[in-house]
């Protein structure tokens, strides 16, 4: 074939999938925010998108936090006392917490998400959603992004807290330093604006983990092979997704370049 | 007499492949019309159309002398509050109990309260033949009879003014069949409704239907009352009637 056809290929197929998805999410935000509002559904998508997720996203704070505070010790010469603490708990809330659970959320929440909704549409209960007079946008859309944008700052916070207890637990039990003084350097190091800008990076990734699941599940075709690859694409894209929108939310938030 | 549905030069196609071209159709008050034809025809894209679910290229579809082929958001929501389907897969919502399934468009549509419902939805369970501890049972628990009824259920339960029936008998043993279609013939009767149904199970048609039209590459190629389709002198109709595999309708195998 043809590469230069190849090449022109990916790149229709490619804008018309960011073209889709745009369309997507014009027909989704309208239905967050006009009723009806199933509370009950809300309810329930936030305890399977925050509260189940909360072991992993823990787990995986911890041990970030930890590694983060190990190669910060190894890395710098002296001052670690003060150093270990103060980058452990910035990298986390500005960089690392949001990313991580970001990620994690994604794996977890945005192939359940995708394969909840495929199936549904390869078994035509979508369809059947709309013959009984119920906006599918609204029924399962609508839910899962507002689920989703509410609970990710949560975990994050939590993840967050987290994240620095790891380094605390190693830099206290394994590098030897004071605890009292790590907590105190911790603190001292930190201000409002990491935290936050931390949290409003979550409530970010939760919107496009739940609109990549969404989006990927409704639009699946095929049967089992297309439920599978609708999973596959919603982790895929909502894991790229949030990595872009991480760099420019930090160029934003911290200015980029000099 | 403004028909219940009314289907005009109805053009539909899927990339290069015409599904429908040129569809008429007709369907009057209290009419029971089965669309019958081969696999791939346009059955289930003609009825996908009415309900809204698939755009048509071209072409017109009155529901009530109402057009309705461009309608969206709340507006379709209200003309498909007219309807009721049985699909082919029954299509429940596996995340819901069995009563919850049939209430559904009462709770979710109408506003009803849940105990409300819940009475209709186990009303119109007993109606299709299952007692009401099925209610609480979950979808993957029943037969796909079982399921076919409580499909049926869940499309009558909002008392619809027109039923679609996609393939209400694929995948049934003869037996339950023709259970199936009894109900069908009953529950429509007693609700005076319209419907629209699809299959290629010609049992099935002969049962269920006051009008048969036969679909071929996207057009009706005859449509008649039932008692005149085997009279019908169209070779089409013949073949397909009879299940040979000779005649004019040639299967493309393995496209």
């Amino acid at each position: 074939m043809n590469p230069l056809a190849l090449i022109g290929r990916f790149f229709i197929a490619l804008f018309g999938e960011i073209g889709s998805i745009f369309i997507f999410a014009s027909k989704a935000v309208p239905a967050v925010i006009t009723p009806p509002i199933y509370l009950r559904l809300i309810v329930q998508q936030m305890m399977r998108i925050g509260y189940f997720s909360l072991p992993v996203v823990g787990l995986t704070a911890f041990f970030t936090g930890g590694a983060l505070a190990l190669q910060i010790f190894i890395g710098s010469d002296i001052g670690a006392q003060s150093l270990v603490p103060q980058i452990v708990v910035l990298g986390i809330t500005r960089e690392l917490g949001p990313v991580m659970a970001g990620l994690m959320v994604a794996g977890r929440v945005s192939a359940a998400i995708a394969a909840e909704l495929g199936t549904m549409r390869v078994t035509e209960q979508i369809d059947a959603l709309v013959t009984l007079s119920t906006n599918p946008f609204k029924y399962l859309v609508a839910p899962r992004l507002i689920a989703a944008v509410l609970t990710m700052p949560i975990l994050v916070a939590i993840a967050d807290i987290i994240g620095v207890m790891g380094g605390w637990v190693v830099g206290v039990y394994s590098l030897d330093f004071n605890s009292a003084i790590y907590l105190k350097n911790t603190v001292n190091g930190l201000e409002t604006g990491d935290v936050t800008s931390g949290l409003y990076k979550a409530a970010v990734f939760g919107f496009i983990i739940a609109l990549m699941g969404c989006f990927h599940g409704y639009n699946s075709k095929g049967g089992a092979q297309g439920v599978g690859a609708a999973t596959t694409n919603a982790v895929v894209s909502a894991a790229i997704l949030i990595l872009a929108a991480n760099y420019v939310m930090t160029a934003m938030f911290f200015g980029g370049g000099r | 007499m403004t028909p219940k549905i009314e289907a005009k030069g109805v053009f539909k196609r899927f990339g290069a492949k015409v599904v429908l071209d040129g569809l008429d159709l007709t369907v009057m008050p209290g009419e029971s019309m089965v669309i019958i034809g081969g696999s791939g025809t346009g059955k289930s894209v003609t009825i996908k159309s009415v309900l809204g679910l698939v755009t048509p290229d071209k072409g017109s579809i009155k529901v009530d002398g109402v057009e309705v082929t461009r309608l969206g958001g709340s507006a379709r929501e209200k003309v498909n509050r007219k309807f009721g389907m049985l699909f082919q897969s029954a299509a429940l919502f596996d995340s819901l109990k069995v009563w919850e399934n049939v209430a559904f468009a009462l709770i979710q549509g109408r506003g009803l309260g849940r105990t409300e419902a819940k009475d209709i939805a186990l009303a119109k369970l007993a109606k299709v033949g299952l007692g009401p501890e099925v209610g609480e049972l979950s979808p993957s628990e029943l037969s796909g009879g079982m399921q076919k009824r409580v499909g049926l259920a869940r499309a009558i339960a909002a008392e619809p003014e027109i039923i679609f029936f996609d393939e209400p008998t694929t995948g049934l043993d003869p037996i339950m069949a023709d259970v199936i279609n009894d109900l069908i013939v009953t529950t429509v009767k007693d609700m005076g409704v319209t419907t629209l149904s699809i299959t290629h199970d010609m049992a099935s048609a002969r049962k269920i239907a006051d009008k048969i039209a036969m679909l071929y590459k996207g057009k009706i190629i005859w449509s008649g009352r039932k008692e005149d389709i085997d009279k019908s002198g169209n070779p089409y109709v013949d073949q397909f009637i009879h299940g040979r595999a000779e005649g004019p309708i040639k299967m493309e195998v393995g496209r």
